[in-house]
Order: C-alpha cells, then structure tokens, then sequence
C-alpha cells in the first residue's frame, strides 16, 4: 500500500466531470423513459454511479504497481471468466454475453476485461528495454490482446472485441514501432480487412451495408439509423426540451436509454446540449492526458493512454453511429448509456487514472 | 485541482534532477507522442460536433419535417395456431375464423374512447386499462381490443373507421381456437390465453410481446413453439389525419404447424363417457412404447372460454369452484394408491427372496404389528393364504407381514425403478412428483426417523405413499412390460429415452401378473372388469381419506371421505398391449372404478378386432382404389 501525500491530491477535477456527464445520462434515462416499460431504469443507473464511486475509490487506493505485479493473476482470472461465459453464460437474443449469479445480477465480463488489457499491454510495455517495440514483442502482445478478443468475438459482440484494440495501438504508439513495421501492418490491413468480410456475421456484413446506406433497409438497421438522425436532426440549436421530443417519446428512436441515448438527448436538448457534454467529455480527457504526463514512471503513463484510448473509441464509435458517421455496433457510450457492467468499468478505470496521480510524487 | 509542482526535486519532468533509479522510468520520450494524441482528440470531437452541426443546425427544418411525418402503423397479421391431432390423423382442436377489432394509439383521442367502448359493448374500465398495459408498445403498433365480434359489432367498427370519426379503429381478420365440445380431452389439450406482465417478466417469456396469445396449459403450453406461429406485419406511413401514404413493408404471417397426438380420440370418449358426473381420472398407456392413448381428468373445465380473453365472471366461476376443474388430476392427483400397490409390494419381496409363491401367512382378519392392531378389509378373515390368493382377494394381512420382511428401503429401490416418487417425465406442464418413502426420504423431509411400523401401511398402499394415475399407470405398464418401465408420451417423440430397465426376474413377475389375473379371473375382487376371451389382468384398490378411528366418530366426515376407488389392470396377460389406471374419487371400493377400466380396455380390443375382420374386405378392393380410410 503506498503513502499517498494528501486526500487533496485525489483528482477532483476528474470526479466532477465524470459525475456531472452520469448526471446528465440518468436524466436523459429517466426522461426517455417516462411512459415505457424502461420507466424504472434511472434509478438502477443512479444504484450503479453509486457502486462505481465505491469502485472507483477502492481502485484509488490499491498501489497501482501492485496491480501490475498480479497482471498474470488478473489475465488468467480474465480467461477463466470469459471461458465460463463461453459455456454458462446466459443467451440472450442469440449472443452469450452474460454471467449471471444469483439475486438477478448479470456480469458483462468482456467490460471488466477491458481493465485487464490497460493492465496487460502497460506491464508488457514497461518491461521492453528496447528503443523500439522489436516485432517478435508486438506479435507477442498481439497475442495476448488477441486471445480474449477471440472470446467475446465468439459470444458474439464484436463491438466490445473491438475496444480493445485502441489499448493495443496506443500502447504500442507510445513504446515506439519502426516506420517498415508500419508499412508493413498497413499493408496487411489492406489484405485482410476485406477477407474478413467472408468472416463477419450476416447481421454484421447487414449493419455495415446499411451504414453505407441507410434507406437499404428502412425498416430493419437502417430503421434505427434514420430514426436517430431524424431525432437529432428535430433537435435543432435548442432542443425540444425535456421529455418532449417525439421521436423519443412515441418510440420511434430504438432503446434510447442504452446505445441511442445520446441521440435522444441531442433532440431534447439540441446543438447547445451537444456541445456542453462532449465538451464535458474533452476535458475529461484532457484531464487523463494530464495525468498520463504527470505519471511518475511508464506504467503509469501507458495506464491512463490506454484508458484514454479506448474511451476516446467509445465516444467516436457510439457518437459517429447515433449521427450516422459510423456503423451501428452496440458499443455504449460512457458514463451514459444504462448498463451495469459498462458504468462500473468505466468508473474503475477512472479509478486507474486517479490512482497514478496520487503516486505522482512518490518514488 | 492542484497546481502543478514543476519545483519538485523529484519530478521525473525536470531533467536535471534524474538519478539513475528513475532513468528507466523516464516517461519524457513519450511526451510529444501524447500531445499527437491530443490533436487527435480534437480531431475526433471537431468530426462528431460537425456531425450534429449537420444534422440540428443546417438541416433542421428537414429533420423536423421527416420528425412529423414519422407516424408509421403497423398492424399485425395474425398467424393461425397448428391443429392438434389424434394418434390417427383426425383433428381435436382446429381454428375458425373471427373478426377482432384493434385500436392504434398513434393519434388516438382520449374523448373517443366513451363511444368506442359503448359501440364494441366493452366495459370502459376494462379498455382504458388495457391502454394503460400496452404503454410500454411501440406506439405504431396497434392493440387488439376485442376479439370475436358480434356481425353488430362488424357493422360497427365499418362505419365508424373513417378519418373523420374513430380513424383509429382498425378491422383485422384472423384465427380463434376452436375447441372440442363438452370439455373433451380438456386437460391435456390445456388452453391458450393472452401473455401477461407477470409471465413477461420472466427468462422462458423474453421472445414474446405484450398482446401475443402463447399456451398457457397442457399441450398448448408444452408445445407452443411448434404450435404458434409467427404472427406478420403490415406497416403502413401514415400522415397525421391517419390516411395510408405508402406501404412500408408485409410479412406474411407463419401458419403454425400441426401436432399429432398418441391419443385415441376413440377410446378417450369411451374414457370421458365413463367417467361422466364422477370425480377422478383415467389414464390409459401402451406399456411397450409408453404412448397415452387416453387421458381423462374430471371434473374438467371448457377451454374455449380462456381461448380469447376470459370473462372475470368465467374465471371466478372456475377458481371458486370446491371439485378444483382445473387440476389435472392423471399428473396432479396425489394419493394414497390403495392396494392397487400391493403387485409392486409382492414383487420386491419375491425379488429380495423374501417369499416364494408358496409361502403363506393366516388371516384372522386383522393384526397387531410393533403395539398397533391393522385390520384386514375382510373382518372375518381370509384364512390362510399364499400370494396368488393374497393378490386375488387383496388379503391385507399377507401384506402386512410381507412389508414387514421387506423393510421400507427394498421397496423403495424398486418402487424408484417402477417411477414413484419423481416426475414420469410426461410431455405436459406442472406434473406432481408423488411421494415414495423412504428413510432418507423421512429424515429429509420430516427429520423423523423411520419406524418399521411405518412400512406396515405403506404396504396396502397407505401410510406417507402418494402417487398419480398417471404414476400408477406408468409403475403397473411396467410390471406388463416384463420389468421395462417407458416414459409416457402425449406426443411421439423421434430422440426417445430410453426406458428404464430392471434386471427383475420374469418368473417373479409372472408369478405377480399371475395373482392379477385372479383378481380380474378367478372371483378376485376384481371380477367386474372380465371381458370375454381376452386375458386381462388387474387390481383392485380402496384408498382410506383417514383413520378408521376418525370416521367412526362422525358420519357427516364419513361422507365426505368416502374413500376413493383405483383400479389398474392390463391386458393381455402376455404382451400386454394396454394398461388402465381409473381413480374415482370418493367411489367406495375398488370394484366401483373396474368397469370404467373394463370400458376403455374393451373399445381399444373392440377397435382392434374391428381393423383385423375389415382385412379380407380390404383384400378384395378394386384395382386403382385410393386407399382404407376409415
């Protein structure tokens, strides 16, 4: 356990921000929910902020070095976890995402994961002595990534497979790669990202069609699309106000308390709204960069780029799809969207961030 | 938020102050990485604010527009249910075709609601609380509202749905269920009914919508995801006066498929005739597949009137009711069997050794057993008698002394073989499991200790043993089977298990069929169910409500339990090829439910001869005919 200076040194900043965007989500879940059957939801939102803090300060205390020291411990656990999820996992609409234990609470173990991987690719990255990453290294750390990746492509949820990657590609930014491995990753990704189309899902080469167009479809995942931008679109500069926009209201927009909740509040609250949270948003990163270049040693460092990274492709992803940027894929938005396993990762890994600054000046 | 500490003799940011212990945890190389990364951050906040810009300040008035027009109905096309069928093809449940009026809510006006529940003779409480059910629908999905319609109520709803009065009625075309008449078979079809908020609740429920009519009941229930099919849709733009601008989409409803049953429609009238104005059940099985060829649960109940919505008057009516119509009493029935259980008895004891057919024990008419006195059915006494008479006459003190050698835990190994105890794993919901006792079952349940006077009634058929008639059918087929003891079926199932067999000796089950067919044959108790020139086999029961003592002090109580009458038996003696199981309740003795058994066993032979003597007519059918049927 380490000797922190002073509970002055917690990062405030962070928790403010991170507390007033949840804040903003569970009125936007409370608003769209009024009149549906997703009615009572907020509240299980403000139960899981609740938790998360908890977490999130629990996370605050444990040396964050410790933490590296179990990285083994940790990713084997991972595995086990994600193994149990393969075979007893409970399916629902076809995809085994979910371990359930008793009392009703179901665990989304590939959001936990996430934490893992930060851990996983900061420990292997701090222990290189190289200048640069050496291609034996990266293929290594590919396939550490890669094998949890592989389980939650299988359940299947290739969206959630999909945030692990940017942990993987910042970190392996930050450690250094030369310029012909660049090229040559470049160059494999131009070879493969087209085969792996004849590996994809049927509903996933349809989701990605429908991206391409949207009217393909209109009443399947184009549907979703159309209706989304069509509520933000009725958004206009300020919005319809609260629990008054139609496409929310009648239904129209799909689950506006989870993957659409931001386009629902871009349609009660308009541009303005928009550009208060994702700004909100910024800062918050902003404020884990800063963290990262007060890291009082690499680990430090690659923990909260990481973190950084992988909740930057949150937002890009989920923002781009409620706008029609990019192909609907199911990945939450952070501190927003309603889903237990999602908010508690995400205040834990905020907990991660907060834990290198009160380290900052320890050696 | 605490300033930064650039001073700071340890900060790793001031190059000066580095000792060689911090070097490699130099982060400063990363430094101008990390603000790349911050570029790209903003790059990524400038494309998604741009995005929105797109969206809610240039093309505003173009998405409030579409926002407007964004009134899509869709009404559903409903999918009929499959047919349910008897074991030779002819239908027990079918559909016909009915007219249900459905509301869209989408510009629904409160103040209509008065009129449109007076037009379609709907209590208004009723229609506004079922509103209030749907809130949670998609709101351009339409409700059913009333199912069935009167030709009035036709009338109508077609003068009525123009734009300019109620646009939001909606006439649509579809399938009730049509159910067999005077409650036949009533029990194992089941009924169907609308899915409810508490059901949606739950796991099994997740695939189903607020509105869709799913099984509730017996085979309804068990098979409906072969029974229902899937319901189409036909979505329709609407502009807000409610007139259709564009077809969206059609899908064509999904037909559900059709079942076949193992049931005998004949033999189940027979079956239901027999039991007509009396309280029990009868259950009829082929021992060698396990396959139902009749089932009967009386008193029963009428499932058209669940099949739509049930009135609350109905449902009171059927809830309240003291006889419980709607217990299936073949599989929920749970009672003492009488000595209906006396063959499994002698068969243990034969099997442990305990007995040969010429052992024999005197029947004074009663005895006292660890300082209780049990009495035989027969107060004079049988005299002295081996198990063949012991079976024929039902003499309780053989049995008696018998489950006194065996010991509660033999018969239980046996009686577990045979079934009890467990769910028969029958193909219908909400099965009873029945008790078979045992001293782990004691201690377990009641944390008591097993007395050997306890086993004293458990071998007539009393004491803690409880069973179904679908269980005693099951137990009994095996004894016909030769110790093959099959999971009964409704429906023929293509993976069946299989069937759980004993290394029971043939000869102790013959010497057991044996003491059967006295009963039925050679002035047994069971004389009633002879039938000419076939062997049947059978056993007789009277199963006592409570203690003899308890009757006795007052007649009012002895009345009301009045024991109730089993009878088992199958035929033929070998080979079986039918076993009946017939509980009638409060019925008095054993050879009160004989000539029901007798019945059914009879239509099933009648109908076999019948098939056999057509053959030479069948024979001599002209070339090119298209076949027998019946």
């Amino acid at each position: 356990m380490a000797s922190y200076r002073s509970i002055r040194d917690f990062d405030w900043g962070l928790l403010l921000i991170a507390l007033l965007v949840s804040a903003i989500g569970i009125l936007q879940i409370f608003s769209a929910g009024q009149g549906t059957k997703w009615k009572d939801l907020w509240w299980k939102q403000i139960i899981f902020v609740c938790i998360g803090l908890a977490l999130m300060w629990i996370i605050s205390l444990i040396d964050y070095h410790t933490l590296l020291g179990q990285v083994p411990l940790l990713y084997g656990v991972m595995i086990l976890l994600l193994i149990i999820t393969a075979f007893f996992g409970v399916k629902i609409f076809e995809a085994r995402r979910w371990i359930a234990l008793p009392g009703g609470f179901m665990f989304q173990i590939s959001e936990f994961a996430k934490l893992v991987m930060v851990l996983v690719v900061a420990r292997f990255l701090t222990e290189l002595r190289t200048e640069s990453v050496h291609w034996k290294d990266l293929l290594k750390l590919c396939g550490l990534v890669g094998v949890p990746m592989l389980f939650v492509m299988r359940q299947p949820d290739l969206g959630t497979a999909m945030t692990y990657v940017p942990i993987l590609v910042m970190g392996v930014f930050l450690a250094g790669l030369r310029w012909q491995y660049m090229v040559l990753i470049a160059l494999l990704a131009m070879v493969l990202i087209p085969s792996s189309w004849f590996l994809l899902k049927d509903y996933q080469k349809s989701r990605i069609l429908t991206f391409l167009d949207p009217a393909r479809d209109p009443k399947g995942d184009g549907y979703q699309v159309i209706q989304s931008k069509i509520a933000i679109g009725n958004g206009g500069m300020w919005g319809k106000g609260v629990t008054k926009g139609t496409q929310t209201r009648y239904q129209f927009l799909p689950v506006p308390h989870t993957d659409f909740v931001f386009s629902a509040f871009g349609e009660e609250h308009g541009f303005v709204g928009v550009v208060f949270v994702l700004g909100l948003y910024f800062l918050l990163f902003m404020q884990i960069v800063q963290n990262a270049q007060t890291a009082p040693d690499r680990g430090g460092m690659y923990i909260c780029m990481c973190i950084c990274a992988t909740l930057l492709f949150h937002i890009l992803v989920n923002v781009g799809m409620v706008v029609g940027r990019m192909p609907v894929t199911g990945i939450p938005l952070p501190l927003m969207s309603n889903g237990g396993s999602g908010m508690l990762s995400v205040f834990m890994m905020l907990g991660l961030v907060n834990n290198v600054r009160l380290l900052r000046f320890v050696n | 938020m605490p300033a930064r500490m650039n001073g700071n003799p340890n900060d790793p940011l001031n190059p000066e102050k580095l000792d060689p212990a911090v070097l490699h945890d130099d982060t400063s190389f990363a430094l101008n990485k990390i603000a790349f990364f911050q570029y790209i951050s903003v790059a990524v906040f400038l494309f998604l604010i741009a995005g929105f810009w797109k969206l809610q300040v240039q093309n505003n008035e173009l998405y409030s527009e579409a926002a407007e027009r964004n009134r899509i109905k869709s009404t559903p096309i409903i999918a009929p249910r499959g047919k349910i069928l008897d074991r030779e093809g002819r239908t027990i449940v079918d559909n016909h075709s009915s007219f249900s009026v459905y509301l869209s809510r989408e510009n629904l006006k409160e103040e209509h609601l008065p009129a449109i529940a007076a037009g379609l003779n709907l209590d208004f409480e009723e229609l506004t609380g079922r509103l209030r059910r749907f809130r949670s629908r998609p709101k351009y999905q339409a409700i059913l509202i009333k199912d069935e319609l009167t030709p009035a109520e036709i009338a109508f709803v077609e003068s009525h749905h123009d734009p300019d009065t109620f646009p939001e009625l909606e006439l649509l075309h579809g399938q009730q269920r049509l159910y067999p008449r005077d409650n036949l078979l009533a029990h194992v079809i089941g009924y169907v009914g609308e899915v409810t908020e508490a059901e949606l609740d739950l796991a099994d429920f997740v695939k189903y919508n607020q509105g869709d009519v799913i099984g509730k009941a017996g085979i309804e229930r068990q098979y409906n995801e072969i029974l229902m099919g899937v319901d189409g849709q036909r979505q329709v733009v609407v502009d807000n006066k409610g007139n259709e601008r564009e077809v969206l989409r059609y899908t064509d409803a999904e037909a559900g498929r059709s079942l076949q049953l193992t049931v005998d429609l004949d033999m189940q009238i027979v079956a239901e005739m027999a039991m007509e104005g009396r309280r029990g059940s009868v259950v009829a099985m082929d021992p060698r597949n396990g396959e139902i060829l009749a089932m009967v649960s009386r008193p029963a109940f009428d499932p058209s009137k669940f099949a739509g919505r049930i009135r609350r008057k109905d449902w009171d009516e059927i809830m309240n009711n003291d006889e419980k119509p709607m217990l299936n009493r073949a599989i929920q029935a749970n009672l003492a069997p009488g000595s209906t259980f006396k063959p499994l008895v002698a068969l243990a004891a034969l099997e442990n050794g305990l007995i040969d057919e010429n052992t024999t024990f005197h029947c004074p008419g009663g005895m006292s057993f660890y300082g209780h006195y049990h009495s035989c059915h027969k107060k004079t006494g049988h005299g002295t008698v081996n198990l063949h008479q012991a079976l024929a006459q039902s003499c309780d003190v053989f049995f008696y002394n018998v489950g006194n050698r065996l010991g509660i835990d033999r018969l239980a190994k046996l009686g577990e073989i045979a079934g009890l105890g467990k769910e028969t794993g029958i193909d219908l919901p909400f099965e009873y499991r029945g008790i078979l006792p045992s001293t782990k079952w004691k201690a377990r349940t009641l944390r008591q200790q097993w007395y050997p006077g306890d086993m004293i009634s458990v071998a007539i058929g009393q004491g803690y043993l409880a069973i179904t008639p679908l269980q005693l059918a099951v137990m009994t087929g095996g004894i016909a089977a030769g110790g093959v003891w099959q999971r009964p079926r409704l429906v023929k199932d293509p993976n069946r298990m299989e069937p759980r067999k004993s290394d029971v000796n043939i000869e102790n089950i013959n010497r057991v069929v044996y003491g059967m067919y006295g009963v039925v044959n050679q002035g047994g108790t069971g004389r009633v169910a002879r039938l000419p020139g076939i062997e049947v086999c059978g056993k007789t029961g009277t199963a006592q409500l409570a203690s003899n003592a308890l009757l006795k002090s007052s007649a009012k109580l002895a009345a009301e339990l009045k024991d109730n009458a089993w009878f088992v038996a199958f035929a033929p003696r070998v080979d079986a090829e039918v076993v009946v199981s017939v509980l009638f309740e409060a019925g008095g003795h054993g050879d009160q439910a004989a000539p029901i058994a007798r019945d059914v066993m009879k239509a099933y032979f009648d109908k076999k001869s019948r098939i056999v003597n057509r053959l030479p007519t069948l024979a001599l059918a002209p070339h090119g005919s298209k076949g027998f049927a019946n």
